[in-house]
């Protein structure tokens, strides 16, 4: 399968904002346009994180979601404060073809398996936020990085995966908007050990970059900051990815 | 006039993203769930996900499955999608044995395990079955090793080569991406989630069924 090229938009709405370890927010722009812009460039797939969970506010992710749905055809993933399967219906009815959950599945583990009973594995994807350690290992936060669960990043995606996900998104959340590279050891510590598909998101800056987490066996990445900013387009990411022998779609 | 696309409600949900993908392309949406409607209809679309038997037991409760045959045997375009192209098949093996419409003559099959992940998600490239098996289809215009995006376990097994239109390469499998038989088209993988040439196969479809 082709390495899949996500574009993420972290979304306060009606916002498309960006942060740097999901801190010191910068509204950059309303999420339409930079999705019409991914999507006419080549994008994989599109990536709406909430990073309020305002799921049920009057201006809402799902609002935006829904008016995305009738412009972009790819399939959208949905994340942030997807908490129970009435969420998860709200999201896929909205338009979202999956649905990425992380708080709610570190409290409670189950809501994996349930989910993928009712709506199929392949909508189910679990993200793990994580962020290295001094002793070399990565320990597992939620709500974007602010809050510690002491639980270990690699354990708890392999779980996740036994428990019924059916896609992982691996964020390293001390490289997100940094544009410094991906964490390579935390993403190779999953990557190739999980029959499910891995995303690696947080830290991509320049196509090799990229180049370097495709070639630890990974299904896509997932890159805001980069493309936000404009350090490269989705065309040229996979024209490089192509010269250096990554298959992508054309 | 106005092409006209209808789209049958039955049940199984996500029929916004064909509805979206017909109206970005100017085309008139009717979402239909009633036999009367099936007849009147120009060009109809059968989407879908979901499990085989919840499909055909949701077109049972609203008295579509005689008019579909009805509207498939008299040769009127009819576009089933994933979900929507295994109903098009005699019968399926996905938790137990169901019937299927029968417009196309085959069955439903799990897409065989080995060395690939199942459910099979992802871009897929596509070619014809057979030189020209696509040729007077939807996928007319597309370039053979077009990508399109694909999400399911089963896949259609035509019991004549004659009914396969197109395939696609799953790990060391060819399987199978279209089905046909007249001016039946059944496409395993999703057009309104395959970017620009998935947008370009309904607007093929948009040409045939509404001949200027």
């Amino acid at each position: 399968m082709p390495l899949r090229v996500i574009a993420r938009l972290d979304i306060k709405a009606p916002n498309l904002v960006k942060g740097i370890r999901f801190e010191g927010l910068r509204v950059l722009g309303k999420p339409a346009e930079f999705a019409e812009r991914y999507f006419e460039q080549g994008a994989d797939e599109l990536y709406y994180q909430d990073i309020v969970a305002s799921l049920y506010e009057r201006s809402s992710i799902l609002d935006l979601v829904r008016s995305a749905a009738e412009h972009i055809f790819v399939p959208l993933t949905v994340g942030g404060g997807i908490r129970t399967v009435d969420d998860i219906r709200a999201a896929l009815r909205a338009g979202a073809d999956k649905v990425c959950i992380n708080t709610a599945a570190i409290r409670r583990p189950e809501l994996i398996g349930e989910a993928a009973q009712i709506f199929g594995t392949q909508c189910v994807v679990v993200g793990v936020e994580a962020i290295r350690q001094p002793d070399g290992r990565w320990k597992a936060f939620t709500d974007n990085g602010r809050e510690h669960t002491g639980l270990d990043a690699r354990e708890w995606a392999l779980r996740a995966v036994e428990l019924g996900a059916g896609e992982l998104l691996l964020s390293s959340v001390d490289r997100e908007g940094t544009r410094k590279g991906f964490d390579l050891d935390f993403i190779a510590g999953i990557a190739g050990q999980v029959d499910v598909p891995v995303v690696a998101h947080g830290g991509a800056g320049s196509i090799e970059d990229v180049i370097k987490v495709a070639r630890l066996g990974v299904d896509g990445v997932a890159i805001a900051a980069a493309l936000h900013y404009k350090a490269f387009t989705i065309g040229e990411l996979k024209a490089g990815l192509t010269a250096a022998g990554i298959e992508v779609r054309s | 006039m106005k092409s006209k696309i209808t789209i049958i409600d039955y049940g199984a949900g996500n029929l916004h993203s064909a509805a979206n993908a017909f109206l970005r392309l100017g085309a008139e949406v009717e979402m239909a769930e009633t036999a009367e409607s099936v007849d009147r209809a120009q060009c109809l679309v059968l989407p879908g996900v979901g499990a085989f038997g919840e499909g055909m037991a949701g077109l049972n409760r609203r008295g579509l499955v005689d008019p579909l045959r009805a509207y498939a045997a008299a040769g009127r375009p009819l576009l089933g999608i994933c979900l929507g192209a295994q109903l098009l098949m005699e019968e399926s093996e996905e938790f137990g044995r169901h019937e299927g419409l029968g417009i196309v003559p085959g069955q439903v099959r799990f897409i065989p395990r080995e060395g690939v992940k199942i459910p099979h998600v992802g871009w897929c490239q596509i070619r014809p079955a057979t030189e020209g098996a696509w040729d007077d289809t939807l996928l007319a215009d597309t370039p053979p090793g077009t990508w399109t995006y694909f999400v399911h376990s089963y896949q259609c097994v035509p019991s004549d080569p004659q009914y396969l239109c197109a395939q696609a390469q799953y790990g060391a499998h060819a399987i199978t991406a279209a089905v046909r038989r007249g001016a039946t088209v059944g496409v395993q993988f999703h057009p309104e989630k395959s970017g620009a040439f998935g947008l370009s196969m309904l607007r093929t479809l948009l040409k045939i069924a509404f001949p200027q």
